[in-house]
């Protein structure tokens, strides 16, 4: 008996799904690793959890998953998030496997919407959860157009769209599941995640999985994979900056959360990136409104 | 002070005893049983089976009332258990020629071979509340008389034998039985597929597809050849033993829709099919099921598809109301992070508006002035 054959609580089989199933979504993982960018239909299959909810991710997690890995569920850049801790807790039922909220001692993290402050390294894998894998399905519905369309890696309706954004905004007026190029070929969805992320899938040393289990497809970018994101010469593309440092830890050029603290108009921001915000205030930073341990302790 | 909305773990298992309690309702009000809902919820059973892609009334029974009567997420419940089940292989296909009758009728023609049998029905009844439901006492048994053992083929068999149906496809046993559950489909989706994704797929969306049809979104001129409903037996092809074994027997309810000829000059004019099949008592689905189904032959009956409900891509990516239900739903999970990046966006777009305004005001202003002056 395999590892990934013995049973975990409740009579079910190890993270959930049966050995059949794994295979065949491990297939569909190595032969989107083998083509970077391109989206690879697979036989998703119905979850416990709803379509939408991470059920993609959720597959792609419980056919790589090991017994000796360590995984990490973030939603929003948070671990502590409802749907993060439902999923956190799922495979900690099915799988028995240890789970963290600190990036560095993961070797699984699987995401919605965001990739850690923290970089990556060579070994870790980063697992998103994909609503709508098509990048060109809002411009083009019909599967049957777009499949063509990457085939012939016809993206001039992305560019002709982007062009009307500068035409009428002024600027590309996206500002998440903002369209890459992956190794010069296929335009990829890095999935709802704000463009400010887009620059950390540049050539990672992380592998990153992508599954859409509604869609049914599964994507991904081997570690080390130049991944641009579109824009014009005379528009290149920007990342989203923000004015103030985060307002707990102190931390600049982080993804921050608008947290509204009265109505009074009264806000401040914060690292959307719990495990970040938390290890820098342990490391002793910090911002306009957290001043130590000891505040923390008695608040 | 900014306090992190923590506790995600606590607040969820609290819902869930709070959801618990709320299931049991007023405990001074005897609990429902789901053999209770088996045998006087059967229709809602039928439902969660079809949807659920399950034969099993037990389990679409406890299914309904974990779910508190919410009969989509009763059969999401069914569809996670059934990705459990191992797979031992496909039935032979299902004689309904054969069926054990509960209700047939036919609007085709007044009577034909076997008869017209309303069997348990809501058609001519007065939708009058019965008050008397709600008080005690039993309703008196039904008159039975002893089954008629005349044959009942079925309509279509009769117009096909001359030769004014067109055929059913040919059976070919050795065919790969598709199964979208196995693999994705691809476009154009063949006809195994199409009926397989309606048979699965949400009766309400179903319905008013083959509504929009009737009023003009894409007609197929429809007669409900035949609506049977009753028992069929079930046999298993076991490679191991080398013929087929009787699994048993499940009710179906079946819909054969005869709609407007075609022809050509290779084939001579034929009324054309459209084809339903639901598990249980399920008329309502098939007929809009086979509605549906004809509309999605257009293209190969060599009509344009120009309305919804001929167009597959359409139809067979939104008729799964677990898929519907789930994403229309996840828009209750957070998305603060994507909110912000157009909330920033917005906030630089409306400042470039608010400076472009006052520069333009500034301007007809200095412009204004200057006329004055002179």
């Amino acid at each position: 008996m395999t590892a990934s054959t013995a049973t975990a609580a409740g009579g079910y089989a190890f993270a959930y799904l049966d050995d059949q199933t794994k295979r065949m979504i491990r297939r569909a993982i190595l032969k989107a690793i083998a083509i970077p960018g391109h989206q690879v239909p697979f036989a998703a299959r119905d979850m416990p959890m709803p379509y939408g909810w991470g059920t993609g991710g959720i597959q792609v997690t419980a056919a790589i998953l090991g017994p000796a890995d360590v995984l990490k569920v973030i939603d929003q850049g948070a671990d502590d998030t409802t749907n993060a801790v439902s999923i956190r807790k799922f495979f900690k039922t099915t799988a028995n496997v240890a789970v963290t909220t600190r990036t560095t001692e993961a070797t699984v993290i699987q995401t919605r919407h965001r990739i850690p402050e923290t970089p990556l390294g060579p070994g870790q894998i980063l697992v998103y959860q994909v609503p709508i894998p098509e990048p060109l399905r809002f411009l083009e519905p019909r599967e049957t157009e777009t499949r063509v369309m990457h085939a012939l890696a016809d993206y001039g309706l992305m560019h002709v769209k982007l062009y009307e954004d500068i035409a009428t905004h002024g600027r590309i007026a996206k500002t998440y599941a903002y369209p890459v190029k992956v190794e010069g070929r296929y335009v990829m969805d890095p999935s709802p995640t704000p463009k400010f992320d887009n620059p950390k899938m540049h050539l990672s040393p992380a592998l990153q999985l992508f599954g859409a289990g509604r869609e049914k497809r599964i994507y991904a970018l081997p570690p080390f994979t130049h991944v641009v994101s579109l824009d014009f010469e005379d528009h290149p593309f920007e990342p989203t900056r923000f004015d103030a440092p985060c307002a707990l830890c102190g931390a600049t050029g982080v993804y921050l959360d608008e947290v509204v603290t009265d109505d009074a108009g009264g806000r401040m921001f914060v690292c959307s990136d719990t495990d970040h915000c938390e290890t820098r205030r342990a490391e002793g930073h910090h911002g306009t409104e957290w001043a130590g341990e000891a505040t923390e302790a008695t608040a | 002070m900014y306090v992190a909305v923590k506790g995600g773990e606590a607040a969820i298992d609290n819902a869930h005893a709070w959801l618990a309690d709320r299931r049991r309702g007023d405990r001074a009000v005897a609990e429902i049983a789901p053999d209770q809902i088996r045998e006087q919820l059967t229709l809602a059973v039928d439902r969660v089976m079809n949807e659920g892609s399950l034969y099993d009334r037990d389990l679409a029974a406890l299914a309904i009332k974990q779910s508190r009567g919410d009969l989509i997420e009763a059969a999401f419940l069914v569809r996670a258990y059934r990705t459990t089940l191992p797979r031992f292989g496909a039935t032979e296909p299902l004689d309904t020629g054969a069926m054990a009758v509960a209700r047939r009728i036919s609007a085709t023609y007044k009577d034909l071979p076997g008869g017209q049998i309303l069997g348990p029905t809501f058609d001519y009844t007065h939708r009058l509340i019965d008050f008397a439901l709600a008080a005690d006492g039993e309703p008196p048994r039904a008159p039975t008389a002893p089954a008629d053992a005349a044959a009942m083929p079925r309509v279509t068999d009769l117009l096909a034998g001359e030769g004014l149906l067109e055929a059913d496809s040919p059976y070919d046993p050795e065919a790969p039985v598709g199964d979208l559950t196995r693999e994705p489909v691809t476009y154009p989706a063949a006809r195994d597929l199409r009926l397989q994704q309606l048979a699965r797929g949400d009766e309400g969306f179903l319905l008013a597809l083959a509504y929009s049809s009737q009023r003009g979104f894409g007609s197929t001129h429809p007669f409900a050849g035949e609506i049977r409903m009753g028992e069929v037996e079930l046999e298993f092809d076991c490679a191991d033993l080398g013929f087929a074994v009787p699994l048993g027997s499940i009710t179906v309810t079946e819909c054969q829709m005869v709609n407007q000829f075609a022809g050509s000059a290779d084939a001579a004019p034929a009324f054309t099919r459209g084809y339903g099949l639901a598990f249980g008592h399920a008329e309502r689905k098939v007929m809009a099921m086979a509605l549906v189904d004809r509309a999605l032959r257009t293209q190969e009956l060599g009509g344009e598809v120009v309305a919804p409900v001929q167009d597959q891509e359409f139809v067979l990516s939104h008729a799964d109301n677990i898929q519907a239900t789930g994403f229309v739903e996840h828009l209750k999970l957070p998305h603060y992070v994507d909110f912000q990046a157009e909330l920033g966006l917005v906030r630089k777009l409306r400042a470039e508006w608010t400076a472009r305004r006052e520069a333009r005001d500034a301007a007809a202003d200095t412009l204004a002035d200057r006329e004055a002056a002179e």
